[in-house]
């Protein structure tokens, strides 16, 4: 029941051609899927329908078994944590107070509050002491990305979106937070979509992986299956890891 | 400027009331401005088709003079007419639209990301506003008050043209009596205080970066509000004080802020009642306005000028039917007529001193032989006045060796003094007639209709109190031609303020 489901979604933007195209999925409880595509796929747009920030044109979307439009959309919103691409810290919060936005609109009490800051400083690897109190601008890129995590789990919320979460990340770092995220998931175990252009990653991250093609999926299936998949579009994706494996820069498959 | 160190220590007292009035003008009329345009800022923001019309009216509203916006204002009842609260009204006005916009540019400059973060985490509308939107935006919003601020210490100065007080009136009175010690009096504080804001909302604007510590941010936004507290607490108390008191109006020359402190302090010493001070309004057509809207309860008029400019009569040269035609005619609008004071200031002809004595000219007469030699200067009222220029000439024939140049009235008195122009029209009464050795000439002719002094009060004024009429009666014919002009003297040329002369006047006047 804590799952996130598609059923046949369509969405466009006026007139234009439909970004997402009778899209159907579904993420079970405590699973991790990622959806792959090119820029343009319909990635992001997946994932604002879950939040409701979009609202289908045709088909439902629904999370935990209840239709979207029948949540109240900031329900809805505080029950599911959303990682961006660019972080999206708040500039005029430390990194505490950022990570302490969500509780503090459900109204916990301070020392609640407080307590959550550094379980969750902690699980990301950063220590309380040093980090609570400092700027957004004065961390690096992978220390902004870990905060980002921490604040989209401060509420508990069962669902977790992300989107190309260590996308803009060296490969040292991107290759650690990865590491970090299975071993926090493993003990979460929060229903996580994530979408990303980069097949490595969703190899790296994911337990089942979807893959889009101009708003339709075109492939669904365990992690392990990909490779074997022979349709040029989803090899195209796969083909593109692979230099990247020969070049020495990313790990890629576990 | 040792002269202006002197001129301040001879008025310290005055100064300091004039710079709290400024003070309190621009803080209030800034605040009032931040409550209405942080909201309607905000609410343009959140609609892009209404923010660039309400930018393109707040500029509009921007070009307008202040002078004509004071003009507009004088017939609206509430928010116009004469004094403070006209002047806030203004002031609100130009105020709005750099505080309007900098909200705007504010909340739209937040990168997308960052309040699509505060969406996609449930934030209401309202704590999307308050957590994010008005914190990122308010180090541009505390620029755009600041702007406001500082523009409005400049516009606060025209207020005095409105009787609302403040540095102005020194402004005002140096121009009234061509002295730059005067102008500088009131301008170097006027300047100072734009620093003095600009300084300490420039400090604000540091403190509320968003890369300061909370509690110094709300150590700053404390400060701020309570200075704005003070501010409006400190209005409150001014308008508190308006109720109840006899409101004395004048124009604005030396002649006028002199009569009007006569007439004031009249009244404090015969009746107790208590006299608010609405001098320096600018010209004949605010004053008749405000006092007819209620603003002023009574000022001092000639009654020629009554006659042409306010009731548009043709000139008289009798004076008993334009004091009887003046008189009926207030009494039409609710007004009285008072007892005249016992002067006459007309329009005066003036030649330079040593002209007259070398060259025997004691008439108009005698100065028509030689105009066509002279260069003329007059002010620009008394070029298209029905009672000035035009009757002048052909009453005596009149022909300059080239037309009569324009120039400002108080300005042509130095023109002729100095050989630029060799006749001007002035006050018949002006000081500086004494103090650059000028000479009037007779009006052989009887040209000129009289201006006889006479206070003007709102009837029902005198009916609530009648010992404010009995008070100005005793005022009747005590203020002689030649007494007239040795106090504007003093006024303009000794630089005694207006309240002195006249305090000075009425203790002789008892000791008699």
């Amino acid at each position: 029941m804590n799952g996130v489901e598609f059923r046949q979604v369509s969405f466009r933007h006026a007139r234009h051609t439909p970004i997402l195209d009778g899209f159907t999925l579904a993420v079970d409880a405590g699973e991790v899927v990622a959806l792959v595509g090119a820029s343009g796929a319909g990635k992001t747009t997946a994932l604002k329908l879950v939040n409701r920030l979009l609202v289908p044109d045709a088909g439902d979307v629904r999370v935990q078994g209840k239709d979207t439009s029948e949540w109240d959309p900031i329900r809805l919103r505080r029950a599911i944590g959303y990682v961006i691409q660019d972080v999206g810290l708040f500039p005029h919060l430390t990194v505490a107070d950022n990570i302490a936005v969500v509780p503090r609109l459900e109204g916990w009490e301070e020392s609640r509050v407080g307590a959550r800051v550094r379980e969750l400083l902690e699980l990301i690897g950063l220590g309380a002491d040093a980090y609570a109190t400092r700027w957004p601008d004065e961390l690096s890129g992978g220390q902004r990305q870990r905060v980002g995590v921490a604040r989209a789990l401060a509420a508990d919320p069962p669902v977790l979106l992300m989107d190309e979460p260590f996308g803009a990340l060296d490969p040292v770092t991107r290759r650690q937070l990865r590491g970090e995220f299975r071993r926090i998931q493993s003990t979460l175990r929060k229903t996580v979509l994530l979408v990303t252009h980069d097949m490595a990653e969703a190899i790296a991250l994911a337990d089942r992986i979807g893959v889009l093609d101009a708003g339709r999926l075109i492939w669904i299936g365990p992690v392990r299956g990909i490779a074997d998949c022979q349709d040029p579009r989803v090899r195209t994706l796969i083909d593109a890891v692979t230099v990247d494996v020969h070049s020495g820069a990313d790990g890629g498959a576990r | 400027m040792t002269s202006v160190l002197g001129f301040w220590l001879a008025h310290r007292q005055e100064l300091a009331a004039l710079v709290g009035e400024h003070i309190v003008l621009v803080a209030v009329s800034t605040t009032m401005a931040v409550a209405l345009g942080v909201p309607l800022g905000v609410f343009a923001a959140r609609r892009p088709g209404l923010a660039s019309p309400l930018v393109a009216i707040a500029s509009i509203v921007q070009t307008i003079p202040s002078l004509a916006m004071f003009g507009f204002l004088l017939p609206v009842p509430l928010i116009g007419g004469v004094g403070a609260r006209a002047a806030l009204t203004v002031l609100v006005l130009y105020a709005l639209l750099p505080i309007v916009r900098s909200t705007i540019v504010g909340i739209t400059g937040i990168d997308r990301a960052i309040r699509e973060a505060g969406v996609a985490m449930g934030m209401t509308p309202g704590e999307l506003l308050r957590q994010v939107e008005l914190p990122l935006a308010l180090p541009s919003i505390v620029a755009g008050v600041r702007v406001a601020a500082v523009v409005g210490v400049g516009s606060a100065t025209i207020a005095a043209a409105i009787g609302a007080g403040g540095l102005g009136q020194y402004i005002y009175r140096g121009l009234s009596m061509v002295d730059s010690t005067v102008i500088l009096a009131g301008a170097i504080p006027a300047a100072l205080l734009a620093l003095i804001v600009d300084g300490g909302l420039r400090w604000l604007e540091r403190q509320l970066s968003p890369r300061r510590r909370t509690r110094s941010r709300r150590a700053a936004l404390t400060v701020a509000a309570a200075l704005a507290l003070v501010a409006l607490a400190g209005s409150a108390a001014l308008a508190a004080r308006a109720s109840g008191v006899i409101v004395v109006g004048s124009k604005n020359f030396t002649e006028q802020l002199v009569l009007g402190e006569l007439v004031a302090q009249t009244i404090e010493r015969d009746t107790g009642l208590s006299v608010r001070r609405r001098l320096n309004l600018g010209g004949t057509l605010i004053c008749d306005r405000a006092l007819l809207a209620g603003d002023i309860d009574l000022y001092v008029e000639y009654t020629g000028t009554a006659l042409t400019a306010t009731f548009h009569q043709p000139p008289s040269q009798n004076r008993e039917v334009v004091m009887e035609t003046v008189r009926r005619l207030y009494a039409d609008s609710g007004r009285t007529l008072l007892p005249p004071l016992g002067f006459d200031n007309t329009f005066a002809i003036l030649v330079r001193g040593a002209d007259a004595r070398e060259k025997h000219l004691r008439t108009i007469d005698d100065a028509a032989r030689l105009a066509p030699q002279w260069q003329a200067g007059f002010g620009y009222e008394f070029l298209e006045r029905a009672d000035g220029y035009p009757g002048l000439a052909k009453a005596y024939g009149l022909a300059f060796r080239r037309p009569p140049q324009v120039m400002d009235l108080t300005l042509s008195y130095r023109a002729l003094a100095s050989g630029q122009v060799d006749l001007i029209a002035g006050d018949a009464t002006a000081g500086l007639i004494k103090s650059l050795d000028l000479v009037q000439l007779e009006d052989n002719r009887h040209y000129f209709p009289p201006y006889d002094a006479v206070p003007v009060a709102r009837a029902s004024t005198l009916l609530r109190y009648p010992q404010v009429r009995k008070a100005l009666e005793r005022l009747a014919g005590r203020v002689s031609p030649a007494e007239m002009r040795a106090m504007n003297y003093a006024a303009d040329a000794l630089r005694e303020s207006p309240a002195d002369v006249a305090r000075r006047f009425l203790d002789e006047q008892r000791g008699r």
